[in-house]
């Protein structure tokens, strides 16, 4: 085969059945994989955290017992994060990083390939375990919560599956940044400056960093716990002279910029959206980017707020809160800079304009009580309870998973040619909306109130704002049912997709037609 | 068409002002927010908190007015024609400054609060606390020295389809067999440490939390104003009955604190020399010790089961090897637990006494047929 010939032939063919999967180098291809890898990480996640639900819905033990409670918690957390949140971030920008910088395919095609069949490995050892029990309600997942603190997660027999698939995540997470930082610095089109690339790009450029700065932390906690249980070393063994806090040390230095990794490519998505459907330039294009830029910062400084009743000396705990507040001003820069590109735009309402302002009253509504909770003598009281529950699913629910459906709202006619069912689209969104209210607000009471979070079985006196919580459970997990039908529909068929899509679009994504072609930028547009 | 999805987009502003109306108004009750403080520091803590609360409402409705203004005036249905500003530094400039501004406001009171929260000098008495996996164990000192677990009743119904309606029990999963006993209007310090994994120790009216860990001795404090009996639970993680160990303190006057604490030390020097006396034991009376060992004090039931069949993952002990072989290998186990599972070591929470009977019991029951022990062999393995 010489290359010259295919050079000419290759347009838009590919192999196909499952050889096209498993061997593809197309980057569209790979961001299609991660996608629907996430969707049904999702699902699994979604069903544990209904099993969750069912439980809480009345006090007292009918459906699980505590063990498989904890289970359901621990992989309903890392299989979210790690399974859903995070490969669908990176099958947005698989997909859109080289549409929006003019690039033919990320720079270091093979790589990706194996970043992502990485993935379906590491959440089967994650889970494979749940299935290890004499029947299955005796499975033996991890039940020690997401963060595995030492030394309860020493405690757990199966530990060296969640320790491999960890570092498996890690790895694909890695290779996946090196991959973009690479595409997005090497492969721009002539003329786009740093300045001038979208803030998709701009926030994935960070994040990559920040991934690639922290992984290798987690994998260092997870190697460390691996050695304490296996070849009796005592990193976190105070029997042994280990430090049982330091596990929470690295764990959080890990665990804070992660959950930045998880929010900035979704502030990325909305500063795309929001303009878009507001006829209206970005409104403080530089200072968004610095403002990502200082989140990211500040993300490294501020780990031991998660952990101030550990028993810090008082000049730390002081420390963390002065750190924590700050990060409150850039994120309150982009918010009010959101607010104002809507501010006097020429406005409508499609699927992606409607998640992407949800995205925003929402976020805003987490961030408020992420301060709070930034608070130190206000946070001993709020720590580990529901309060801390209600205010990361804001964030994380309401921002990143509603900021990636936003953008695959937003990109699905590009990706697929055809548009979506508006009616569907609402109808998705409203339901989600009232559902993920209706599970999580009342959240916030249930914890001021003194519930504890990882509670398999609670006092008679919440019983009422649970059963709300279940409830709302329910509508939010079933209506993403809606979103699967919605999408395989406009995979098949449906109005045909113009170039542009959105009467308000930008950016060179909108150049190409709909749907972009198998092969597209193979000549750089030129950027004024 | 765009009239209709106008309507559905108000009707879903008007659901979110709802919502958020209900935030404010429910806040101000006490149900729903922190229940009321018992100390000067809690009320502090408490006031800060609404300071906060009330600066990020004030924000919100500021952000969200102009938002929800702008969605309902700027829209292209409305003919509105999309301005072209997209930069301004004076504005960007004052809205980083403010919000900088108020988190100094913020911080100042703040760490005020937080110094006087982590001050644990000059206190009256001193407890110390010991995380176990599940219960907790209060030691005042001279001897006095008890676990605390979840009351029996409380623990019967929580068990899975116990077929027991929990809303008919008083204070469900709050009740313990043996309370912590407190006086009141005097500065408390509490020592705390764990024998096994991390737990954390909250009484929310005292407004006071700090993590048990292993290997350490964190400290905190509280003073208890008023008489009565306040309820909190373990916060972190702890395996499998995290859920199902409550924390109750009563406080008392201080005479009566002072009768308490008196009455528990001439029972404890009694049990001590009971235990302590090289006594030969009859096998039922280790049996019926034991018996209330591992379904009380002990907690063996937990995992083990009150019939010895196991719970979830954790071993079964009818039948098992360790119960029906070697005693010299079951006291070990039990006396020094198993380092790397759940299997704590019981040798600083029973004493030998209770060990001998317990490891009896369990060599005995539930159809297992195997040697006694007595307090002798216990203490020759310690």
């Amino acid at each position: 085969m010489s290359e010259t010939m295919t050079h000419d032939t290759h347009h838009d063919e590919h192999p196909s059945g499952i050889k096209r999967w498993l061997f593809t180098t197309n980057h569209k291809d790979i961001g299609t994989l991660y996608l629907w890898f996430s969707f049904i990480m999702f699902m699994l996640g979604g069903a544990m955290a209904l099993v969750i639900r069912a439980e809480l819905f009345q006090p007292g033990m009918q459906i699980v017992d505590p063990n498989f409670f904890n289970m359901m918690t621990t992989l309903h957390g890392l299989i979210m994060v790690f399974g859903a949140i995070m490969p669908a971030f990176v099958g947005l920008a698989n997909w859109q990083v080289p549409l929006m910088i003019g690039a033919p395919d990320m720079a270091l095609p093979r790589m990706n390939n194996w970043s992502f069949w990485i993935l379906p490995f590491a959440a089967t050892m994650l889970v494979a375990p749940m299935f290890m029990g004499d029947n299955f309600m005796s499975g033996q997942g991890p039940a020690f919560g997401w963060t595995f603190y030492a030394p309860l997660s020493g405690q757990y027999d199966k530990l060296a599956f969640f320790v491999f698939a960890v570092h498996l995540l890690g790895f694909s997470s890695i290779m996946g940044s090196i991959n973009i930082i690479a595409t997005i610095l090497n492969m721009r089109a002539p003329g786009m400056t740093l300045m001038k690339m979208p803030m998709f790009v701009w926030t994935w450029l960070i994040t990559a960093f920040l991934l690639i700065a922290v992984m290798p932390v987690l994998a260092g906690a997870v190697t460390m716990l691996l050695t304490d249980k296996y070849f009796g070393t005592s990193f976190f063994d105070a029997a042994g002279g280990g430090d049982p806090v330091l596990f929470q040390h690295v764990f959080w230095f890990f665990g804070h910029p992660e959950v930045y990794i998880m929010i900035l490519p979704a502030f990325g998505i909305i500063s795309e959206i929001i303009p878009t459907f507001a006829r209206k330039k970005l409104f403080g294009y530089a200072s968004m980017v610095y403002a990502v830029a200082s989140i990211a910062f500040l993300s490294f400084i501020v780990w031991a707020h998660h952990m101030f009743t550990v028993g810090m000396p008082v000049a730390g705990e002081l420390y963390f809160m002065y750190a924590t507040v700050m990060i409150a001003v850039p994120t309150a820069v982009k918010v009010f800079n959101w607010a104002t590109t809507m501010w006097r735009g020429s406005m409508t309402f499609e699927t992606p304009m409607l998640w992407a302002v949800g995205t925003v009253f929402l976020f805003t509504i987490g961030g408020f009580t992420g301060l709070m909770l930034g608070v130190a003598p206000a946070d001993f009281q709020y720590h580990d309870t529901y309060f801390v529950v209600a205010h990361f699913h804001y964030v994380l629910v309401s921002g990143a998973l509603f900021g990636i459906i936003a953008g695959v709202m937003y990109w699905l006619p590009k990706w697929t040619g055809n548009m979506y069912n508006e009616g569907l689209g609402k109808l998705h969104f409203w339901l989600t909306m009232i559902g993920m209210n209706l599970t999580f607000f009342p959240m916030h009471f249930t914890g001021l109130a003194g519930m504890p979070r990882r509670y398999s079985d609670y006092p008679l006196q919440f019983a009422e704002f649970n059963q709300i919580s279940t409830i709302g459970a329910f509508i939010f997990g079933f209506s993403q049912l809606i979103m699967l039908y919605l999408i395989i529909k406009c995979i098949k068929g449906g109005e045909k997709a113009t170039d542009e899509v959105w009467e308000g679009s930008h950016g060179l994504e909108w150049t190409l037609p709909s749907p972009a072609p198998y092969h597209s930028f193979d000549t750089a547009p030129e950027i004024k | 068409m765009s009239f209709k999805h106008n309507n559905i987009m108000t009707k879903g502003l008007v659901l979110l002002g709802l919502w958020l109306g209900v935030v404010g108004q429910s806040v101000a009750e006490y149900n729903l927010n922190f229940p009321e403080p018992v100390n000067a520091v809690g009320r502090e803590i408490y006031d800060l908190h609404m300071l906060v609360f009330w600066i990020c409402v004030v924000i919100g409705i500021g952000v969200f007015t102009m938002m929800i203004y702008s969605i309902i005036k700027h829209r292209k249905s409305k003919g509105a024609v999309p301005s072209d500003f997209h930069e301004s530094a004076k504005v960007e400039v004052v809205w980083t400054i403010v919000p900088f501004i108020i988190l100094i406001a913020v911080a100042i009171p703040a760490t005020s609060t937080l110094i006087k929260l982590e001050d644990t000098s000059d206190a009256d008495l001193t407890i110390k606390v010991t995380g176990l996996q599940w219960k907790w164990k209060y030691d005042y000192g001279d001897g006095v020295s008890y676990i605390s677990s979840l009351h029996p009743d409380h623990n019967k119904a929580r068990q899975l389809n116990s077929g027991i309606d929990v809303t008919k029990i008083d204070n469900y999963l709050l009740e313990v067999d043996n309370e912590l006993v407190v006086p009141i209007n005097k500065k408390i310090r509490f020592l705390l440490t764990s024998d096994d994994v991390i737990h954390s120790f909250w009484v929310p009216k005292f407004a006071m939390k700090k993590d048990a860990i292993p290997g350490y001795v964190n400290e905190t404090w509280t003073t208890v104003e008023k008489e009565g009996v306040y309820r909190g639970q373990c916060t972190e993680l702890c395996g499998k009955d995290h859920a199902f160990m409550p924390i109750v303190v009563r406080a008392v006057s201080e005479g009566d604190y002072n009768a308490w604490l008196a009455k528990q030390k001439t029972a404890a020097a009694a049990a001590a020399a009971e235990a302590a006396a090289d006594k030969v034991w009859s096998k039922e009376d280790l049996m019926a010790r034991g018996e209330a060992v591992y379904k009380g004090k002990g907690g063996c039931f937990g995992c083990h089961g009150a019939n010895g069949e196991g719970v979830a993952t954790f071993p079964k002990l009818a039948g098992s090897a360790i119960a029906t072989g070697d005693a010299a290998k079951h006291i070990d186990v039990v006396v020094n637990g198993v380092p790397g599972t759940a299997m704590a070591a019981y040798s600083g929470q029973l004493n030998d006494l209770e060990l001998a009977a317990v490891i009896t019991y369990e060599r005995n029951a539930w159809g297992n047929n195997a040697s006694i022990v007595q307090p002798a062999d216990v203490k020759a393995a310690r």
